[in-house]
């Protein structure tokens, strides 16, 4: 793979980024906007983090020693609000925005303007959300996945509030899909045939098919919400001849192909990263991709497998069983090519390949948890207890947040031209790997043991454990502050790095100069395989 | 611990995870084993996918840290060129694909077991109440309610807490052994889950539609669990008691019960000719306030803005009498506000709303008698 | 190596206009039905206004600059219309699902068919029908008298939107060959189909909440009917000032034979609008 022929940077001087204030705001730039949504997510990552502090300190100990119940839902709430809606998906949307253009050689994304706009929604999307918290009655205070009635007929106030802000959410995801669509179909450099594109560029275009489909029915369940709450319909309440299940249906719907929305980006990071620290190319591309496209499509016949025990006919509790457990099938293929990538080559740990190999790793356990509360009549026992919060733990914060750790020490030098310290690097994936499992393995026991979920105390079997959780979401929280130190140091103090500071890595982004020009590629590269 | 923790804090764990269960079956480490065919069922399903798991995990683990150590370049590792081969793909699409129909075939019997409540000897039907649970027993035309009885100050840790700190409740639901109950579940207003871990029985609590589940327990003693779905602020002190006895004892509590409900029957009828006055009243009243109110109308009458109104001051409760009775014997539809003539008895519900139109500076001065509310009872 | 540049515009204040202007919107509206004080929502419309106004105006000079007449260009906005339309497609179908999951599910479910059917023990009055004309508690939802006839207005209404698609092709036919009358003729044509469609809705939805006791408030079936129709309609009056702007576009001399895809983007959603309200002229009224 090589670019051929000078494609110039240096022409674009005079096209440079404006001064200011305004750069940030007006800007069309890819990079620009990148930028911001990799900031606004590390800070909604410490907002919804902060929040999770809270729950482990009141649950540090039976009894209720810091926050009263109705205040301790509103945090588990808007922690899995925030940490799904605020950190993850914007933090994958932010590498899109920084990275498609330049994997695929194109100058810019395809709807500069519109770009700008999926992101400047979302600030004032989590400002409102943010808001409910002080308004009566306090904030959503029904679980992030707020089940009717709960969340309308017994919802606070505020809830009509929270139904315009995941609205606003919503159609920021959904211009932000369209964007990254119309860019990978559009913009490739000649040459690049969809099976040549990179991972994270086919994982990307996968996944936002899913928000394409997804999030119009999720605006769709909200705006029932808001009907059945302020102008008298029945969707969700048997009185009228509706149902309060069908609330569950029409959520999930758009809930399990989101978790995956959060996984598939990560996917493509982890293809890019372990191929480069094992300088053997990716093994079997083609079903990585048709891997990918095989989860996608599974995702949105497997919704109910949420719902287990809300009481479903016979048949459609086997149908969702077996068609969940068959989700194992191609993901294991992912595990067994990156396995494979390493077989054999010629390795070296640098901090991105450390953050993947414990992806790898953890991913797959919680992959494991995963497979097992799909057996519909073992996750009877396993619904709604912290096995679940193990679960969905191990393959969100190992998972999706260090995938997005490990791409940030990937792609650093390309976006800053600097290089982090490898040292610091080395000590924050450490401290976070003992944090984190110290957090949520035992999360699995008390589950297990069968301490539900969402609640504020527990009874006196369950407080050893508990206590070791929190001691590690303590450590894993200070972890972060870590983090946000060793990035700030590499912006500002880093050394210089080469275009490619990575001998394995390969792809059209190295290819350019580090920090990455403005415009990536006014003149497309020709893409030579 | 700590030391060990930070090198291989993760395999510590695995160990733990392996070791554990076996040597202390059903304590606190891994799902109960229970009392039930069912629960058997489902807990050998859980150890063989788990064991499964591992199995696969020792492997392709076991791979991968072996090309780490041994594929290292700093061991002077060459990397090599291959990078596709359909057969192997293949192969490791298959395998997963067989051990997963290995598992789905006993999972599906299970399932199939768990759904067949037909030929039940005892029905209850539960319902779900922010947050208590009620029991009905369909043949014997027995009800109660079954609330936490764990005092406050232990849970503000102002005492110590007992063994079944948040696990105890007034009254439990008393079951025979060896006979197949059916449960019908539903809720009065949001949704709830009933779920008793030795039983292996969770079922939602779905307002306006039953489910049905059911049970068969082998071993007579007492089975705790707790309520499972996010049901508002209380939640977590909604915890469910199930009394196991033989057949016998279970026939003589059923006539005990019953035997109580005449005798209640009695006493409310002479409350109800008795003259209480008003001190009587409130100091009754506050006592059912405390129990059953404050939850939600809080211990001050203060409520929580927007949410639970305040009575203090309220329009009701230092308004019309007859309108505040309303609200209390009928509740407010669709709202947490419940109707609360079923829940409790007539001298209750006197004393409570005496209560609460003379507490906290409402002064009215009115008394509510239990032949009041009686009257209001008798026109419907 | 002669590729055609792609236009990547210049910095442009309007992405945060339009920010501001859907919180506005958004806690505006949340903040009229809490508070019931409009004035947010009323900044909120007329930022939204000054926005579509503005930024609309600002890609249609830089259209007519020419900037725009770039394959590529011209193919992102294709994409980007298509799969705006496909995100539409699937907002109506949440509430095509829960149309379906409620006559096939929960309503049988209440009056004690199929698997759920035990629920019926908590409501012994109730009976399955549909459209359901007493629901389960009638003393909350009480049900409608009457339901709107489908051979009526709502066929009436079938043939004005058909009729539109028609001649909106018609139109876009003739501009693709440059008559440019013709097209102005038929816009016109297809524009008053759109209000007509809309005025016998609006007499629809007059007559039902004051003569057949069918509200938003009358149990499920008035649920399904007024938000599908309603969002639906919502649609068609979005539509109709679409073709509105279009026509007013022609009249000024827009487009060319060959390159005219705003006007194309409105057709898409034109036809998308009537495909729509076939499925619900089949689902809502019909059957
Ligand atoms: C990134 C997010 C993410 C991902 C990727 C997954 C992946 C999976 N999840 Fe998870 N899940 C969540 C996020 C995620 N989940 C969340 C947030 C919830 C809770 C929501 C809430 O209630 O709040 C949840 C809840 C949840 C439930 C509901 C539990 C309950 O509430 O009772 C179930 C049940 O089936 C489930 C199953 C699975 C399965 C089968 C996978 C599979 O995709 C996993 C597949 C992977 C592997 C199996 C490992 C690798 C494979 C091999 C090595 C091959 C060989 C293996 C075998 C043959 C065994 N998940
Ligand atoms: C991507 C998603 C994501 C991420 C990253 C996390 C991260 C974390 N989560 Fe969360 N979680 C969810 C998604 C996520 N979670 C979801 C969807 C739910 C379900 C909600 C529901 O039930 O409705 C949930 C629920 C949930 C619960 C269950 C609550 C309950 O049932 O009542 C708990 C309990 O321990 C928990 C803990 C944590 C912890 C300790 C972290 C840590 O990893 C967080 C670490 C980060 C920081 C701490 C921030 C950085 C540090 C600072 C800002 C400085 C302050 C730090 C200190 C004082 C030490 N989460
Ligand atoms: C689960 C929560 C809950 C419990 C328990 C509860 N209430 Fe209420 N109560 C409410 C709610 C919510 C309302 C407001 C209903 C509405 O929106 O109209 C209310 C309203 C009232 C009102 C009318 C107040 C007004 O100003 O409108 C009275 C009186 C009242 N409750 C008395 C009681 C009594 C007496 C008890 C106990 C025997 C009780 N409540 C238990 C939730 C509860
Ligand atoms: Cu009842 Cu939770
Ligand atoms: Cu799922």
């Amino acid at each position: 793979m090589d670019v051929a022929s000078e494609h110039s940077t240096d022409h674009d001087a005079h096209h440079g980024p404006a001064k200011g204030f305004t750069r940030w705001v007006y800007t069309t730039n890819h990079k620009d906007i990148g930028t911001m949504y990799l900031w606004l997510a590390f800070a909604m990552f410490l907002i919804g983090g902060s929040m999770a502090m809270v729950i482990r300190a009141e649950l540090f100990q039976p009894g209720l020693q810091l926050v009263q119940p109705g205040f301790f839902n509103q945090m588990t709430t808007m922690h899995g609000l925030i940490m799904v809606f605020g950190a993850v998906m914007p933090a994958f949307v932010g590498l899109a925005n920084w990275l498609i253009p330049m994997m695929i050689g194109a100058p810019d994304m395809a709807l500069p303007r519109m770009n700008n706009l999926s992101f400047w929604i979302l600030p004032f999307a989590f400002g409102l959300l943010l808001l409910t918290l002080f308004m009566d009655g306090g904030g959503p205070n029904f679980g992030w996945t707020f089940y009717a009635p709960l969340s309308t007929q017994y919802a606070p106030p505020s809830v009509t509030f929270f139904i315009f802000s995941i609205h606003l959410m919503g159609l920021s995801s959904i211009m932000g899909a369209i964007n990254v669509i119309a860019t990978i179909i559009n913009m490739r450099a000649p040459g690049m045939t969809l099976m040549k594109m990179p991972l994270f560029v086919w994982t990307w275009l996968i996944t936002a098919f899913l928000l394409l489909a997804a999030m119009p029915v999720l605006a769709g369940v909200v705006t029932m919400m808001l009907m059945d709450i302020n102008f008298g319909t029945s969707y969700f309440s048997a009185a009228g001849g509706g149902d309060p299940v069908l609330f569950q249906h029409l959520f999930w719907f758009f809930g399990h192909p989101e978790v995956y929305i959060m996984i598939l980006p990560a996917f493509g990071i982890i293809s890019h990263i372990v191929p480069a620290f094992s300088r053997k190319r990716l093994f079997g591309y083609s079903s990585m991709v048709y891997a990918t496209a095989s989860i996608a499509i599974l995702s949105f016949m497997v919704w109910a497998h949420h719902m287990f025990t809300v009481g479903l006919p016979l048949a459609g509790e086997l149908f969702f069983m077996y068609a969940t457990m068959m989700i194992a099938v191609p993901t294991g293929v992912k595990v067994f090519n990156w396995i494979s990538t390493m077989f054999r080559g010629s390795l070296t740990l640098e901090t991105p390949m450390l953050f993947a190999i414990a992806f790898i790793v953890l991913f797959t356990i919680g992959g494991f948890s995963g497979l097992m509360l799909a057996i519909s009549p073992a996750d009877f026992q396993y619904q709604d207890t912290y096995f679940v919060v193990a679960h969905f733990h191990y393959v969100l914060v190992p998972g999706a947040i260090f995938s997005i750790i490990a791409a940030a020490y990937f792609w650093l030098p390309k976006w800053c031209g600097r290089m982090y310290d490898e040292k610091l690097g080395k000590i924050h994936f450490w401290w976070s790997f003992v944090g984190l499992n110290l957090t949520f393995f035992p999360m699995h026991f008390v589950g297990l043991a069968g301490m539900p979920r969402r609640i504020p105390d527990y009874a006196l079997q369950f407080a050893d454990f508990n206590m070791i959780s929190s001691i590690g979401a303590f450590i894993f929280g200070t972890a972060q502050l870590f983090f946000l130190y060793i990035v700030v140091k590499c912006i500002l103090t880093g050394e210089k790095a080469p275009a490619c500071p990575w001998e394995g890595a390969e792809g059209l982004e190295w290819t350019l100069p580090s920090p990455a020009p403005y415009h990536s590629f006014t003149v497309p590269p020709k893409f030579e395989d | 611990m700590v030391e060990l923790n930070l090198t291989k804090g993760y395999w510590l764990f695995i160990a733990l995870y392996l070791v554990v269960p076996q040597v202390s079956a059903d304590l606190k480490y891994n799902m109960p084993v229970g009392v039930t065919e069912v629960s058997h069922a489902v807990h050998s399903l859980h150890m063989t996918i788990f064991w499964i798991c591992v199995a696969i995990a020792v492997i392709v683990f076991g791979v991968m840290f072996w090309s780490i150590f041994h594929h290292r370049k700093s061991r002077g590792a060459k990397a090599a060129q291959f990078h596709e081969n359909t057969l192997v793909e293949i192969i490791w699409t298959l395998i997963p694909l067989v051990i997963l129909v290995a598992m789905a075939v006993p999972a599906t019997a299970t399932l199939i077991k768990m759904y067949d409540t037909s030929d039940a000897d005892v029905d209850i039907q539960i319902t779900g109440y922010q947050w208590k649970w009620h029991y009905k027993y369909v043949n014997d035309d027995i009800e109660f309610f079954s609330t936490l009885s764990t005092p406050a100050d232990q849970i503000k840790n102002e005492a110590p807490k007992d063994t079944n700190y948040l696990l105890e409740v007034d009254q439990p639901l008393v079951l025979p052994v060896g006979k197949k109950v059916r449960f019908l579940v539903t809720s009065n207003d949001v949704i709830h889950s009933w779920w008793v871990p030795d039983l292996a029985v969770k079922r939602d609590a779905i307002p306006g539609f039953i489910n049905e589940a059911w049970t068969k327990i082998e071993r007579s003693g007492t089975y705790r669990g707790q309520c499972a779905e996010l049901c508002g602020k209380d939640h977590g002190f909604m915890p469910i008691v199930v009394e196991a006895k033989s057949e016998q004892e279970y026939s003589a509590w059923v006539a005990n019960k019953q035997a109580e409900k005449e005798a209640a029957k009695q006493a409310a009828a002479a409350s109800a000719t008795k003259e209480w006055s008003h001190d009587e009243l409130m100091a009754e009243g506050e006592k059912v306030y405390a129990r059953i109110c404050a939850a939600c109308h809080q211990p001050t009458g203060m409520g929580i803005p927007s949410v639970f109104p305040a009575l203090k001051g309220s329009p009701v409760a230092t308004g019309n009498v007859q309108e505040h009775i309303n609200i209390v014997l009928h509740g407010r539809p669709g709202t947490a506000m419940q109707a609360f003539a079923q829940q409790l008895s007539t001298t209750e519900l006197a004393a409570v709303i005496t209560y609460e139109r003379n507490a906290w500076d409402n002064n009215t001065g009115d008394t509510v008698l239990p032949q009041a509310i009686q009257a209001v009872l008798d026109k419907q | 190596m002669n590729h055609q540049h792609y236009y990547v515009p210049e910095q442009s204040h309007w992405p945060i206009v339009a920010a501001f202007a859907l919180f506005f919107l958004a806690a505006g509206t949340a903040h009229t039905i809490i508070h019931g004080q409009p004035l947010l929502l009323i900044i909120g419309l007329g930022a939204i206004a000054y926005l579509f106004v503005g930024w609309f105006g600002e890609v249609i000079r830089e259209n007519q600059a020419g900037l725009l007449d770039n394959d590529q260009v011209d193919r992102s906005f294709r994409l980007g219309m298509g799969w705006f339309i496909f995100s539409e497609v699937m907002f109506f179908a949440a509430f095509f699902g829960a149309l379906f999951y409620i006559r096939h599910f929960s309503v049988p479910w209440l009056a004690g068919e199929g698997a759920k059917g035990i629920s019926h023990m908590l409501w012994p009055a109730f009976e399955a029908s549909w459209p359901v004309m007493s629901p389960p508690d009638s003393a909350r939802f009480p049900g409608p008298e009457e339901t709107v006839d489908p051979w009526h207005l709502p066929f009436i209404n079938t043939l004005l939107l058909v009729s539109s698609s028609i001649t909106l092709t018609i139109a876009h036919h003739a501009l693709k060959k440059g008559h440019r009358a013709v097209v102005i003729a038929w816009m016109f044509v297809t524009v008053a189909l759109g209000v007509s469609f809309l005025v016998v809705q609006g007499y629809e939805y007059h007559e039902a909440y004051t003569q057949m006791g069918l509200t938003l408030h009358a149990g499920v079936y008035g649920a399904t009917f007024f938000i599908l129709t309603g969002f639906h309609g919502m649609h068609v009056t979005l539509g109709t000032i679409i073709l509105i702007v279009m026509l007013s576009r022609i009249l000024r001399g827009h487009f060319s034979a060959r390159r005219h895809f705003g006007f194309e983007a409105s057709a898409w959603y034109w036809h998308f609008v009537d495909v729509v309200w076939l499925g619900l002229f089949i689902f809502v009224y019909v059957l």
